[in-house]
């Protein structure tokens, strides 16, 4: 495979494979000598055409630590919001040499455009495209999912996952959807009737609308940022009818299994979707994800790029 | 007078085999072995020879985006699949909304001298939906508009719908409704289904096409007056229409070559090849729509033939231009989902193509059954042979055709209007 594009394109031998490959990376992240030789010489650009820091910052601190050269092309300053289009932009990487382009973009489909054109040949790797798919985040999640709760299994077999908030809008949702399942987690998705996409029930997931229902029978409470624009499009009323009916609290906290774990793919809205400590509980696992993320690109961009193993 | 051609061993719409000479501009003769001296000969074996195509939906782009099309090769690209009358939409830059602008649209028909090019007027101005545009003027005009639609957008106001069906009674007049509530359809993509939430492209819901539908025929029945629906795409619209006729509505439903064919399944690849307005449906509206053309639901087949430049394509697809190209190929989509598939005989895709659309649009000259003394606007088309789609040697200027590499049934050999060799296979 020469891109990280939907998790649909992934088989679960192959997610398991970034998986372990990911935990492999890992040790070496944590001895002293955190940079290893695989991708000297390698270019990669972060065509970021859409504001996300911690996703940017999290694939260059991958791409570093396997000495690629790394490029930052982001939005602001940059052609991109000149009204360049992406096919000029594309091919301008590709004279530059660009051995992988990282994408984020605001369109649905952007990198499936950039790979199945004839604009550029180098690999490419989703970093979220519209309320498509974020593919590396839901690696991410499964990889911080296994550790905590899998006891040593390579897959999520027995593990239920409640994925809370704007589905209808989340890349994260999505991709978490098709990979969870495919690893033989048991998803339900919580979110009010508006905010859940149509032909939901083709999903191979369970709907509720109440968070109260499910709250203690899952092993993951993995919570999305809502965003408050989404108000004044009449999704919901309000915030605190949001919070009320979807929002992580104190009460629904406690209502958690003991060994349950609480997951937010970030930037928070303290107050909003989680409350404060609920974010900062003991059962938060949302600062692992954020360096488990780094570890995971790691895994992504050296099958991608090592050219070794075969993805 | 001299007969200038005979067609040759050709079928007739009725199946009967005849040959068929044309002088004078008029079919001079009908029959079985017809005298060649000094005509020209096409030769019709294995071919059906059908009345003149007329199309009621097409954006020739001229005024304003003559990169994209202009009235010549849009008359071209008309030509070549076998139309004798072409009906160019009023979305143009400026728009024609004045009788200033369809006269002018007009006479550029008239100097490319290939086929007749009847303007739609806008129904309101510059497409605002707010306040009527002079459509008596347009009326008036030399390019005597009787259809008049604000396509591209809906005419969503229905104060505005009602005052506008009513307005044209006085002349015979029908709107044109492209029926897309705007509302329900705010930054949609694709059809919203199944695969628009795979994809995250926001979905245009059929309800938001259908709604608009409902609310017009009623608007009509009360008024009593005439109303066209355009591209009709969903299983629930033909439901609607179908009622409305029951009820003696004057309403009538035009349906795509494309919407005859192709799915939304086709967005998976993000090629915004395939976004269009209304969107590509599901598989049961596909097959729906092919009933409704075969009971006469729906009463005609229209291209919205919708050239765009390159650019407007090569994109994400939510930058991307609605539209796809059509005149070239749409006999061959109606040959492979309605004849081939033993939905319509060729007498009655005559009707869906050619008399039908005339019909509604008043194009008093055309749509005429072949029979001797009847102006000469004819299409001869070899159902036998199949053709390989390319989008680099289209006639149109722009390459945006969605069945690119995709082979069909049916070429297109020789097209007559007015008495004259408007097109020939080959030459």
């Amino acid at each position: 495979m020469r891109h990280l594009l939907s998790i649909a394109d992934l088989s679960a031998a192959q997610a398991i494979q970034i998986l372990d490959t990911a935990e492999e990376l890992s040790r070496v992240s944590d001895g002293p000598m955190k940079k290893l030789p695989t991708l000297r010489g390698r270019t990669i650009v972060n065509l970021f055409a859409e504001d996300s820091t911690r996703t940017r910052i999290s694939f260059e601190a991958a791409a570093k630590r396997l000495s690629a050269d790394v490029i930052n092309f982001s939005a602001k300053g940059s052609s991109v919001s000149k009204g360049e289009s992406l096919k000029d932009t594309a091919q301008t990487l590709q004279a530059m040499g660009a051995d992988a382009v990282i994408i984020r973009h605001s369109a649905s489909g952007a990198a499936q455009r950039l790979a199945d054109s004839q604009w550029m040949t180098g690999s490419v790797i989703n970093a979220g495209d519209g309320t498509h798919e974020h593919p590396s985040q839901a690696l991410l999640d499964a990889f911080t999912i296994r550790r905590n709760l899998a006891h040593g299994g390579s897959d999520l077999t027995g593990i239920h996952v409640a994925i809370v908030g704007d589905i209808l809008h989340s890349r994260v949702a999505r991709s978490n959807v098709l990979l969870l399942t495919k690893l033989g987690a048991q998803v339900t998705l919580v979110a009010p009737p508006t905010l859940l996409p149509t032909g939901v029930e083709s999903w191979p997931v369970s709907v509720a609308y109440n968070f109260d229902d499910v709250i203690d029978k899952v092993d993951v409470v993995m919570m999305l940022r809502i965003q408050l624009e989404r108000m004044s499009e009449l999704f919901f009323p309000n915030a605190r009818e949001y919070s009320h009916y979807f929002g992580l609290n104190r009460d629904r906290l406690k209502a958690m299994k003991p060994s349950a774990i609480v997951m937010h793919p970030g930037p928070m809205n303290r107050g909003l979707e989680i409350t404060a400590d609920s974010a900062d509980s003991a059962r938060s696992v949302i600062l692992q994800q954020v360096t488990n993320g780094v570890t995971v690109r790691m895994a992504i961009l050296y099958l991608l790029l090592a050219g070794s193993q075969e993805l | 007078m001299t007969t200038s051609f005979v067609i040759k061993g050709g079928k007739l719409p009725d199946g009967s085999q005849s040959d068929i000479a044309i002088a004078g501009g008029l079919i001079s003769a009908i029959g079985s072995d017809l005298p060649v001296a000094n005509a020209t000969v096409i030769d019709g074996k294995d071919c059906v020879v059908l009345p003149g195509l007329v199309d009621l939906h097409t954006h020739l782009r001229e005024p304003g985006k003559e990169d994209a099309e202009t009235v010549l090769s849009g008359s071209q690209a008309g030509v070549r699949g076998g139309y004798v009358a072409l009906s160019a939409m009023a979305n143009t830059s400026p728009v024609a909304d004045t009788a200033g602008v369809v006269e002018q649209v007009f006479r550029l028909g008239q100097s490319a001298g290939l086929l007749d090019v009847f303007p739609i007027g806008a129904v309101t101005q510059g497409l605002a939906g707010e306040e009527l545009a002079e459509i008596g003027a347009m009326a008036d005009s030399a390019a005597r508009v009787r259809v008049f639609s604000d396509d591209g957008h809906c005419i969503s106001d229905p104060l505005v719908m009602r005052r506008a069906l009513e307005y044209v009674k006085k002349f015979d007049g029908v709107i044109a409704q492209h029926a897309q509530e705007p509302r329900l359809t705010q930054g949609s993509q694709m059809n919203e289904g199944i695969v628009s939430s795979q994809l995250g492209l926001k979905g245009w819901p059929a309800i938001a096409e259908e709604a608009i539908i409902a609310r017009d025929v009623l608007l009509a029945d009360h008024v009593q007056a005439r109303l066209h629906i355009c591209h009709l795409t969903t299983a629930g619209g033909v439901e609607i229409i179908r009622w409305a006729k029951q009820r003696g509505i004057q309403v009538t439903a035009e349906v795509t070559p494309h919407h005859l064919l192709l799915t939304d399944e086709l967005a998976r690849s993000y090629d915004p090849i395939y976004k269009v307005n209304p969107p590509l449906r599901t598989e049961a509206d596909v097959m729906a729509l092919r009933e409704a053309l075969a009971d006469g639901t729906i009463d005609i087949v229209a291209t919205d033939h919708a050239p765009h430049p390159a650019e407007s394509k090569e994109c994400e697809w939510q930058e991307a231009s609605f539209g796809m190209i059509g005149l070239e190929t749409a006999l061959s989509i109606v040959t492979k989902t309605i004849f081939d598939t033993g939905l319509l005989t060729w007498s009655a895709i005559a009707d869906r193509m050619s008399y039908a659309p005339a019909r509604i649009g008043l194009y008093a000259e055309h749509g005429q059954e072949i029979r001797v003394g009847a102006p000469a606007h004819l299409t001869v088309m070899n159902p036998t042979k199949s053709i390989r789609v390319d989008r680099d040697l289209v006639s149109s200027r722009s390459r945006n055709t969605p069945f690119h590499g995709m082979e069909l049934p049916g070429v297109v050999m020789a097209t007559f209007f007015k008495g004259n060799l408007s097109y020939k296979a080959g030459a």
